[in-house]
């Protein structure tokens, strides 16, 4: 056993691939005292990095998954344990091929290179061992290839330690760790206690039980990814080097096979989910291979065995090459797919870096180690924050039903719209029966279910005829319906009511709130009680970290109103800088005829004209018996109101305002209309869409033009940005044709690639690409609308440029540069 | 050549045994199962003799309903047919096992002719009584030798050999039918092929549950014996710890003074 230290600045639990990447690169920014507590043996100490399977794909529908990964290869290259063996998805239905259209699309907008679409013939040239009959394409990565991820450890230690930055204990295990005050202070072990500033953890598999021991929640579980390795495989003899042949994955059987050596490795996402706990993993000593190399259990996998040698005939049905070795490897799997990573709501200075798998972790070790030193990371970790989770997502019972769910969805088809299945509902609003009996089609926001569209208003489409521009492809008509748009001109023409339930809401009180939030807030927070100020949060760097809008209700309370999506990430924001609570619910009230409802539904002792009640400002309106906070705000361009209750008396509002609002042909709105149509007619940004840190405000379009006299987060990068030309703009684009070359219109739904009219990818002077940050349909203007940053060059009305979705290219102009709205420039409606 | 070989499941347990809380079973939770390698030996070498000489074999165990997975794993890699004499899961001990498996033997023989050659692991590998060959052979009224590492059957008898205490070989000739348990190192089982796992899914297993009964032996607990803990001492880093290195290998004696 070895000693520790006493002391250390940072002490980092766990040294498989993520805690020794984590190693390096808190060292290369500069830590020393670092102290790397591993239970087992070193080089292999019987993680899940032991066993992983270490290929790498460099495609990912996700943005920042993308991002992580691409990085991650990077590093790995940079230390010379990355092999190159290209890598093909095959195709065994049409449903796949067109799938893998759009993971072309995924490589064009995060700039993975040189990816194409093979014919059969053209996979079976490069894998000749393939039964080409089986599949109908596949989708060629060069860039893909293969890790020696436990070679990458030791590298990034020695690296570590060269700077004279680390200490290393192994087989030293943690028995404690004390938080005192709400930080972490030490770490104690069976080798003796470490006082420590700062705790990371990078624990795989076993990350929530050592999280549990400060008091703090990391919700993953341990589950099991079957694999085998057979051979040796005659064929592979006379292979030169480890790889000689692209790795396959087979996505529609949910599988992988990869030739390494004489080997054949098949792996498999196909079989059940088969969880287990933290704490029943095995010890080190009472494990037959590792404690995260489980005994395979055959019966679950051999029904995937018959599709591998339906691909593989000559090499899995050859009868010499046997079954060498076949594991239940254990991975960690969370409720939403994503890592967990970021410091825990619960204890200041305790990091998670956990549910990470080798393709990412030496990105995100990045990543965390930038965010760690000085709260700027390149990459936006966003999607990925353990401050994300409200207390229903940290539950064993949601941890399983989300992960059992997902697991077999690995190499799915997922549409991005898809939504969860199990463990719903959880959150509902007070006028859920309403919307129930209105026939609303459920999306899930934050645990709340939100109603994306009533069914009950398939009377309006008569109304509207084609201008609810009626989809003809079925994947994006999938979790969208054209009452979508009809509850749009129905609000825009009458009025709209809105259920906002899952919006996140706190309040800021107390002697400090007003300093507090001037400090973190882009716009001027001090101002007169009863205003409502819209405002972006940055980092220091000037990234854009938030947006959201703060309410002064009293010279020292302010209501924070926020996504539910981020609604806890933002909450620790807030957290960090002071103590926050606060509970409402809100029901949103907008149309031309939204004064006249409002006014029937109070009962009149509040002054709602347009000068006693002007834009931005909000004040107490009684309705039915109950005091309700009403804003006059918008974020779908209408004159309107949000209307704060309280969550017991919210049925009794929604009631009353349906009862003003009905006769006067006031629709039931969903969020399709909300979050998506509406605020693209008006160019209204959505963070983690159009807003994120790899973008600022200027580039935006939202920087205003003085700027108040408080210092504030991120001034300083900002006056900075202030001072140039922004290298992208952003930019509202019409598709002028969505017909495809077979004649159907096609609706692009995010994500894609806008390129030049002949196909060439756009990169601004960042290195960023274009992409569309946010398309739907805008009813009222006619067209299918995309939002994108452009550089200047291209970001002026009138450029023509395309869009690439499911391998054909659209037509497509920029209809505004800058945040203009499309619909209603003027903005006369809002403020009518 | 008609063969029979008899396997038992076991534990496939890791450096350190766990036992149950009650301490009369090993913790099984989160183990795999098996054979014992002699067993996985015997297997394979009544395969190599088949695959040599032609003839038929069959792979026999007494267990609980899961020990269905071991006979399928003797069937992937070549055995044809396989019994099984299913037990609710309680201990047999050697004499009540050899019982059971003689009754089999002879049900079996009855129906399809005699085995030629029944082979064992020498032992098993979780209690590890080395009785059960021996008393089917004695219970059968045929030849048996024990601890056999290699095996050449010739018309009418094989030829079996072990080591010797002290070295050298022994070698024996025993008139067929006849009882062989083999050791580890008689040869080096194949893995299971995919076509073969896959066919092996597919086969029928034979099956009966005799009922159980007492040899007379009863397991009341279980101990670990004490782990001897060991310690290792870092005689240095890189070209330092040579001189270091170079006195040890003096002192124990691989390097002259």
């Amino acid at each position: 056993m070895s000693s520790v230290p006493t002391h250390a600045r940072v002490v980092i639990i766990g040294a498989g691939i993520v805690g020794n990447s984590m190693a390096w690169h808190l060292a290369n920014l500069g830590w020393r005292d670092i102290v790397l507590v591993e239970k087992g043996v070193l080089p292999n100490p019987g993680g899940s990095t032991g066993h992983a399977s270490n290929f790498i794909f460099l495609t990912d529908h996700s943005k920042e998954m993308a991002a992580f990964t691409i990085d991650s290869a990077h590093q790995y290259r940079e230390l010379g344990v990355y092999t190159e063996t290209g890598g093909i998805e095959v195709a065994r239905t049409p449903e796949r091929m067109e799938e893998l259209k759009r993971r072309m699309a995924s490589s064009l907008s995060w700039g993975v290179e040189d990816a194409r679409i093979l014919t059969p013939a053209e996979v079976k040239a490069m894998v000749p061992f393939i039964d080409e009959s089986v599949i109908l394409g596949g989708f060629y990565t060069p860039g893909v290839g293969i890790v020696d991820s436990l070679q990458a450890g030791t590298l990034m230690r020695q690296k570590a330690q060269d700077l004279g930055a680390l200490t290393i204990a192994a087989g030293v295990e943690v028995t404690g760790i004390d938080v005192e005050g709400g930080r972490v202070r030490r770490v104690r072990t069976d080798a003796g206690d470490i006082e420590a500033e700062v705790v990371v953890i990078a624990c795989g598999v076993w990350s929530p039980r050592i999280a549990r021991m400060a008091g703090a929640s990391i919700p993953l579980t341990p589950a099991v990814h079957q694999m085998i390795d057979i051979g040796p495989v005659p064929m592979f003899e006379h292979t030169t080097g480890d790889v000689g042949f692209p790795i396959i994955r087979d996505m529609d059987t949910n599988m992988y096979e990869r030739q390494h050596g004489t080997g054949f490795e098949i792996g498999s996402y196909a079989h059940r989910a088969i969880l287990m706990d933290a704490d029943d993993i095995p010890s080190i000593a009472a494990s037959a291979l590792s404690p995260t190399m489980l005994p395979f259990t055959k019966e679950d996998f051999d029904p995937q065995l018959e599709d591998s040698l339906a691909l593989f005939p000559e090499i899995v049905g050859d009868e010499k090459a046997g079954v060498k070795l076949a594991i239940n490897g254990l991975l960690s799997l969370t409720p939403d797919g994503n890592p967990i990573i970021g410091e825990t709501p619960e204890v200041k200075n305790l990091w998670s870096a956990a549910a990470i798998w080798i393709k990412e972790a030496p990105g995100i070790a990045k990543c965390l180690a930038e965010w760690m030193t000085h709260g700027t990371p390149e990459i936006d970790p966003h999607g990925s924050d353990i401050a994300r989770f409200y207390d229903h997502h940290k539950t064993a019972q949601h941890i399983a039903a989300r992960t059992t769910e997902g697991y077999n969805k690995t190499y799915g088809i997922v549409h991005p719209m898809e939504q969860w299945a199990s463990n719903r509902p959880i959150r509902l609003s007070p006028a859920y029966d309403r919307h129930v009996e209105l026939g609303a089609e459920f999306f899930e926001a934050a645990g709340w279910e939100r109603p994306f569209w009533y069914g009950t208003n398939e009377s309006l489409l008569g109304e509207y005829g084609d201008r609810v521009m009626p989809r003809q492809a079925e994947w994006e008509s999938r979790w969208w319906s054209p009452i979508i748009n009809a509850e749009h001109l129905a609000m825009r023409d009458r009025a709209g009511l809105v259920d906002l339930s899952a919006f996140a809401i706190f309040d800021i009180t107390g002697p400090g709130a007003l300093a507090a939030l001037e400090h973190l807030c882009v716009n001027k927070v001090d101002v007169a009680v009863g205003r409502t100020v819209y405002t972006p949060l940055l980092n220091t760097a000037g990234g854009i970290l938030a947006d959201l809008t703060i309410m002064r209700l009293a010279d020292d309370h302010f209501r924070v109103v926020t996504g539910g999506g981020m609604g806890m990430r933002d909450r620790k924001i807030f957290q960090d800088a002071l103590a926050a609570d606060g509970s409402a619910q809100l029901f949103g009230l907008w149309g031309p005829l939204a004064r006249d409802i409002l006014g029937l539904a109070a009962d009149g002792s509040a002054d709602i004209s347009h000068k006693g009640f002007p834009f931005l400002t909000s004040k107490t309106v009684d309705i039915d018996g109950v005091r309700t906070l009403a804003s006059r705000i918008s974020y779908v361009g209408e004159l309107g109101w949000e209307i704060y209750v309280p969550i017991e008396q919210g049925l009794r509002v929604w009631d009353a305002l349906w009862r003003a609002g009905r006769p006067h042909g006031m629709a039931p709105v969903g969020i399709g209309t909300y979050a998506v149509t509406s605020r693209l007619e008006k160019g209204y940004r959505a963070h983690g869409a159009e807003l994120e840190l790899d973008f600022d405000l200027v580039e935006a379009g939202m920087a205003r033009p003085t700027l108040k006299d408080a210092d504030f987060v991120g001034r300083a990068a900002y006056e900075k940005q202030r001072s140039h030309e922004p290298a992208a703009v952003l930019c509202t684009l019409t598709v002028d044709d969505p017909t495809s070359s077979t004649g159907v219109k096609r609706y692009m739904l995010g994500r894609e690639p806008i390129l030049t009219p002949d196909g060439q990818r756009i990169v601004d002077a960042k290195g960023r690409g274009s992409y569309v940050t946010s398309a739907g349909s805008g009813p009222s203007v006619g067209k299918h609308l995309l939002m994108t940053y452009l550089p200047p060059d291209q970001a002026k009305q009138g450029t023509k440029l395309a869009v690439e979705y499911f391998g054909e290219r659209y037509p497509v102009t920029v209809a505004v540069a800058g945040s203009t709205p499309l619909f209603d420039p003027d903005n006369s409606r809002i403020r009518s | 050549m008609n063969i029979l070989v008899c396997v038992k499941r076991v534990p496939a347990t890791g450096g350190r045994i766990v036992l149950t809380p009650d301490g009369t079973d090993i913790d099984t939770r989160y183990l795999g199962f098996t054979v014992s390698p002699h067993e996985e030996c015997a297997v394979e070498e009544a395969v190599r003799i088949v695959e040599g000489r032609g003839g038929s074999t069959t792979v026999l165990t007494l267990g609980p309903a899961a020990a269905e997975d071991q006979l399928r794993d003797a069937m992937a890699i070549g055995i044809e047919r396989a019994i099984l004499l299913e037990t609710d899961g309680r201990d047999w001990d050697p004499v009540a096992t050899a019982r059971a498996i003689v009754e089999a033997i002879r049900a079996q023989e009855s129906a399809n002719g005699p085995f030629d050659l029944i082979l064992f692991g020498n032992e098993s590998a979780d209690s590890g009584g080395f009785q059960v060959g021996i008393r089917v052979a004695a219970a059968l009224g045929r030849p048996v030798v024990t601890g056999i590492k290699s095996l050449a059957p010739g018309e009418g008898s094989v030829v079996a050999r072990r080591e010797a205490a002290g070295g050298g070989w022994e070698t024996f000739e025993l008139p067929l039918p006849a009882v062989v348990s083999v050791k580890e190192g008689i040869n080096l089982p194949r893995y299971p092929s995919v076509p073969g796992r896959l066919r092996a899914r597919k086969k029928e297993i034979e099956r009966s549950t005799p009922a159980w009964q007492s040899g007379g032996l009863d397991k009341v607990v279980l101990r670990l014996p004490a782990t001897e803990t060991t310690q290792a001492e870092v005689l240095g880093r890189g070209a330092e710890a040579a001189p270091a290195v170079v006195d040890l290998l003096t002192r124990i004696g691989v390097l002259g003074r």
